[in-house]
């Protein structure tokens, strides 16, 4: 379990941080329990520093500084008809761009596809300045044995300090695979990327509680993280440039051939994808308490012409189908309006729906924590308020 | 056929309440349960177990208390249980969590199909799975709705985007399973629960498994948590309180002044 030395005053800070409650002051110094996870979250609160982790012996004695840049994996999205760069891939090369410009280091894109060249100038303009591009029609579906040997193999040869990947069913397959024959570190669903001192900070919620920790892989490379779609904004930042394109001839494992695709299915157009594109997004959640109460945001969402999703609570209650869960845990949003109601607003809302433009909550408590990331606030009973809404929009495009 | 179904004790979310003030998890007296995704795992392991006679152990790496959900799964039906608890597995991340069972599955030795849940609802990661089929060398499938297996090969149902596609794969090969939203978790008779307290229950230690031991627990994992903080949310917008005619009047007020109505 963690380690108090001497230098505890006895102040508490530490106890109230732990999200396992397994600190307690005893006579005057900070005490761990057998609950004690090692998860470090203390040691940072500390203000004389008393706290700290075992030593491993491990850490520290890798030789880090061959590895520079950051890399992107970048998503062929498929289906059925058309494939196409996915749109996460361009917001998490955006996002490294800033994160290369950061480490003075460069950005780097990895592809894999079967006829991906056509793609290579859209990856340019969101400020690539490499592409290595593993072609061929054995990488047009993806096959984890496929794709991981490809990804250990440019590692290897490349060394890259940061990878990011997509949080989608590919994203979440590949890179795990990847962090455990590399022993590196991979953190999961990140809603904020940064650098300090040289180092990869991957924020994220943590503990299933409404709070957030920032996690480090401070002794491997390369650090890695997952992000789900619409967390950051995709920007062309280089409009008709080029990258170099390195194109990698590499052969497919045996191992590939064990896993076979028998047959494929697409949903004709999900709820998901109109939730995620949305320009209008209305969401309710346990406030809402039951089908009328929904009823009341279909008729807002069609005045408004937008999306209706709901909270994971809502969700819980068997309101709505499980596709229509916004959050972290469910579908992203990047909306130009999103109106939450009755959603109290538990962190895995709040980081998914905070990039929207204009947020609208709707809550009877006052202190609810979705008025922390809304430009506009109601205190009321939106089962209440909404109905009017609606008249007076009627009203109002009556004019 | 063997099959090895991996488990998880976590808090129950549905109970689990948040300090105001730090807001971080009330652990104490919440009730803890299987996992949900694990336990449709199970139940799916078992449904095979119905059909063929395959054998069903299940491996969990907790506390001591967690022996509680290898006690559920083996009144559910699953044959044997192997609790993995050590203090040297404390401080594992989703790395050694993966490298400390995938050395617990080497011991076990005899297996063709292992199923874990997507992920553990306490973590929300989904990596330990992917990372255990690493560990021991054979193929994954992620993110299944349906498994079913003859003994020589299994056939699935596997979520990607915008749909599904059904996949074939040689035994042995790690799946995890998603379970679905309106899923509900089968409990067992009080007599299953009695009769399943024969059942074998193994609990090893790290120096049961022949594992590095470097990479077990805190000095096996790569991530450290460099702090924890509430989320900062944006600067607080402007709060509307009064009748609920005011406030109608002001919101369509606000939707012409962002022209969402034109």
């Amino acid at each position: 379990m963690i380690q108090v030395s001497e230098k505890c005053v006895g102040c508490g800070k530490c106890v109230s941080t732990c999200p396992f409650g397994a600190l307690s002051l005893v006579n005057k110094k900070a005490t761990a329990s057998s609950a004690c996870t090692m998860c470090g979250a203390c040691v940072s609160v500390c203000p004389v520093k008393a706290l700290s982790l075992p030593a491993t012996a491990t850490a520290s004695q890798n030789d880090l500084s061959a590895f520079k840049g950051v890399w992107v994996f970048v998503e062929i999205g498929d289906d059925g008809k058309t494939q196409k760069v996915r749109s996460v891939s361009l917001e998490l090369l955006s996002k490294g761009r800033e994160l290369a410009d950061q480490l003075g280091e460069e950005l780097c894109a990895v592809v894999m596809g079967q006829g991906i060249v056509k793609f290579m100038a859209e990856i340019s303009s969101y400020g690539a300045d490499k592409i290595y591009a593993v072609n061929g029609p054995a990488y047009r579906d993806y096959n984890t044995a496929a794709y991981a040997n490809a990804m250990i193999t440019l590692i290897n040869k490349y060394k890259p300090s940061a990878i990011l990947y997509p949080s989608t069913y590919v994203g979440r397959d590949l890179a795990p695979r990847v962090a455990a024959q590399l022993f590196s570190g991979l953190t999961a669903d990140c809603t904020n990327l940064s650098v300090a001192d040289g180092l990869l900070i991957s924020t994220r919620p943590a503990f299933g509680g409404n709070i957030l920790a920032d996690i480090k892989c401070p002794d491997f490379r390369p650090q890695m993280a997952t992000v789900r779609p619409n967390v950051f904004k995709k920007a062309v930042t280089r409009p008709g440039t080029m990258a170099k394109i390195i194109s990698e001839p590499i052969a497919i494992p045996t191992e590939a051939g064990k896993v076979r695709i028998v047959s494929k299915q697409f949903d004709e157009v999900t709820e998901l994808e109109k939730l995620d594109e949305a320009e209008v997004v209305v969401a309710g959640g346990r406030g809402m308490k039951d089908a009328a109460g929904f009823a009341v945001l279909d008729e807002l969402a069609a005045q408004l012409g937008g999306a209706v999703g709901a909270s994971r609570a809502a969700i819980d209650m068997g309101l709505q189908p499980k596709e229509k869960q916004i959050g972290q845990s469910g579908v992203n949003i990047a909306a130009k309006l999103y109106i939450a109601a009755g959603i109290s607003g538990a962190v895995q809302h709040t980081v998914g729906v905070e990039h929207s433009d204009v947020i609208i909550g709707i809550n009877k408590d006052a202190n609810a924590s979705i008025f922390n990331i809304c430009k506009y606030g109601f205190v009321g009973d939106a089962r209440t308020l909404l109905p009017k809404v609606v008249d007076g929009i009627k009203k109002a495009k009556g004019k | 056929m063997n099959i090895i179904v991996c488990i998880k004790q976590v808090p129950d979310s549905a109970q689990v309440k948040i300090d105001p003030q730090t807001g971080s998890l009330i652990r104490a007296g919440v009730p803890s349960i299987l996992n949900p995704h694990d336990h449709f795992a199970l139940e799916k392991a078992l449904a095979i177990k119905a059909r063929t006679g395959a054998k069903v152990t299940v491996l969990s790496m907790g506390p001591d208390q967690a022996i509680a959900v290898l006690r559920l799964a083996l009144a559910l039906g699953a044959d044997e249980g192997v609790l993995l608890s050590d203090p040297t597995f404390a401080g594992a991340d989703t790395w050694a969590t993966a490298y400390t069972l995938a050395h617990a599955v080497k011991k076990i030795a005899t297996y063709d199909l292992i199923l874990c849940g997507q992920m553990a609802i306490d973590g929300d990661t989904a990596q330990t799975g992917p990372e255990m089929a690493y560990h021991l060398n054979i193929p994954q499938i992620t993110f299944c709705e349906s498994v079913d297996s003859d003994g020589q090969q299994v056939i699935v149902k596997k979520l990607i985007e915008g749909g599904h596609q059904i996949m074939e794969a040689d035994l042995p090969v790690l799946i995890t399973m998603t379970m679905p939203i309106d899923y509900a978790p089968k409990y067992p008779s009080f007599l299953a629960a009695h009769q399943a307290q024969e059942k074998p229950i193994s609990i090893w230690k790290a120096g049961d498994l022949e594992a590095d031991s470097h990479k077990l627990g805190l000095e096996g994992s790569p991530t450290r948590v460099s702090r924890i903080f509430p989320p900062a949310g944006r600067a607080k917008g402007e709060m509307i309180t009064g009748t609920a005619e005011e406030m109608a009047a002001k919101f369509v007020e606000i939707l012409k002044k962002e022209s969402f109505i034109k």
